[in-house]
């Protein structure tokens, strides 16, 4: 199938961008998107353009590199899959298809469909350490987790830190990421002991980078390609305004007089 | 820092603001709509109500205060919401679908504002009674129930409707009450984190009942007064006013 495509092209982060058109040429349907921007990108190379820069790595759903939005929508629309796993069946012969970056203050970007998500980074290392036994291995079950706690956690832990749900929000809110990784060590008997800390500095941080906040419009938990769910951010409320009302601990001398 | 400080100055924090504050706003618009409804049974209970809030002045303006503070807190959190929205999306999107956000939540700002408008115009209405924009050419203020000695609210909320375009007016920002609770209401338990997957579905269908319910017991007083409800009352305190204010034989308007 034949293919129109109008990119988002950029030189570098002070540039201003603009679109580009180009036509995809014999785009085979079992191609992902991705593999249809490398055909494209070869095209280009052999006609001594610039290629479109666009974010990859894995190519199997599970890295969180991929970041286009595709007609309007994040990861293209297709429910529960990024950008390296939507195939070209998806579209039709002939039709226009618009790629951009995700668009955010606190995601600036590099080049052309690139942008820098150290962002995320940052909310990560606020959240700060968790505490973990070493030494020998412990028994099983000496740390009993419920099953559900567990899954719970699981789900919340499937968070591949894409940043859709920034990209997706009218409001370029951080929130779906933020809950994601403070519920996952929230549910969980190892991050108990900061779990207040984490809570109070990890929306520290997201406020300080910039995102918007959160109108509880659904949009984020629609097109994550985890499909983390949106009750994530209830419980991340929920952590936030019980680390608040317990404030920070008093010092005490431990016992030391 | 101190609690306060901690929860003004996060967005999180911001919307546990919204949430109270939108909360104490809809047990008002509840509780005034209850009052409200009385305008279907004989007038002497709506005129009596009214006099009773009147004549407990210590009562009613520490709450109207109360109220007054939580809706200008809910507004302003709200717009320094939005500024700060706006600016962590400099560039907008050549193309963008709004997916899975419904209609509600994406012009909750709009919503809210525009019924603040109404809500400074209702003020004006019925409360400070400005005869300029009751367009009736009747003034409420000397609208007085005889049997209380306060103000005729029956009266005044019978002629105030009686006018098309100020019903219409009403309406629309009825709609739009409906429109901004359908998503409030669900909001708040959200934002606050009182939500989990076992009634999170409960809270999602009660709140559309409760939005649709305001919005019909609400629009169910401009329809009922357009419809013809009170005008006997209305010739019965015209007559009584021709006899008493007027010689007779003169006609009044």
């Amino acid at each position: 199938m034949n293919l129109t495509l109008k990119v988002w092209r950029q030189k570098n982060a002070n540039n201003p961008g603009h679109f580009e058109t180009y036509q995809a040429r014999d785009v085979i349907e079992d191609m992902s998107f991705l593999e249809m921007l490398d055909v494209v990108n070869e095209d280009l190379i052999a006609q001594g353009q610039e290629p479109i820069a666009f974010d990859s790595d894995c190519r199997e759903g599970i890295c969180g590199t991929c970041s286009l939005v595709i007609n309007g929508i994040p990861h293209g629309g297709h429910k529960g899959t990024t950008v390296c796993q939507l195939h070209m069946r998806r579209f039709h012969d002939g039709q226009t298809i618009t790629v951009e970056p995700w668009r955010a203050r606190a995601f600036p970007i590099l080049r052309d469909l690139v942008c820098d998500r150290t962002a995320f980074d940052k909310i990560i290392q606020a959240g700060g350490f968790v505490s973990v036994n070493t030494g020998g291995t412990p028994d099983a079950n000496a740390l009993p987790v419920p099953k559900t706690d567990a899954d719970l956690a699981m789900d919340a832990a499937a968070c591949i830190g894409c940043g859709a749900c920034v990209a997706t929000c009218k409001n370029a809110s951080a929130m779906l990421f933020v809950a994601a990784k403070v519920s996952q060590l929230a549910l969980l008997p190892q991050g108990k002991p900061e779990r207040e800390r984490r809570a109070l500095n990890m929306v520290r941080a997201m406020d300080e980078a910039g995102f918007g906040a959160c109108t509880v419009t659904g949009a984020c938990e629609a097109v994550c390609p985890k499909e983390v769910s949106l009750s994530f951010i209830a419980r991340l409320n929920r952590e936030f305004g019980r680390a608040l009302l317990k404030g920070e601990p008093k010092k005490s001398s431990g016992g030391a007089g | 820092m101190n609690l306060w400080t901690q929860v003004w100055r996060s967005s999180l924090g911001k919307k546990y603001v919204m949430a109270v504050s939108g909360f104490v706003l809809l047990l008002f618009v509840v509780g005034h709509l209850a009052g409200n409804l009385q305008i279907f049974l004989p007038p002497h209970y709506l005129n009596h109500y009214a006099a009773f809030l009147q004549s407990n002045l210590e009562v009613i303006w520490p709450v109207r205060l109360v109220l007054l503070a939580l809706l200008v807190l809910h507004i302003v959190a709200a717009v320094q919401l939005e500024v700060e929205n706006k600016a962590a999306r400099p560039t907008s999107y050549a193309q963008k679908e709004p997916g899975a956000a419904s209609f509600a939540s994406r012009s909750m700002l709009l919503s809210g504002l525009m019924i603040g408008a109404f809500v400074v115009y209702h003020l004006l209405h019925y409360t400070a009674v400005v005869q300029a924009v009751n367009f009736t050419g009747v003034d409420f203020a000397k609208l007085v129930d005889p049997a209380t000695g306060h103000r005729d609210v029956y009266a005044m909320t019978v002629y105030g409707f009686s006018k098309l375009p100020v019903s219409a007016f009403y309406l629309l920002a009825m709609g739009l009450l409906c429109l901004h609770l359908s998503h409030g209401t669900q909001s708040m338990f959200q934002s606050l984190g009182w939500k989990n997957s076992y009634y999170s579905p409960l809270i999602a269908k009660a709140a559309w009942v409760l939005a649709v319910v305001l919005f019909l017991g609400y629009s169910s007083i401009p329809v009922g007064v357009l419809l013809g409800h009170g005008q006997d009352y209305l010739k019965q305190i015209e007559s009584k006013v021709a006899v008493t204010q007027f010689p007779a034989g003169k006609e009044i308007k």
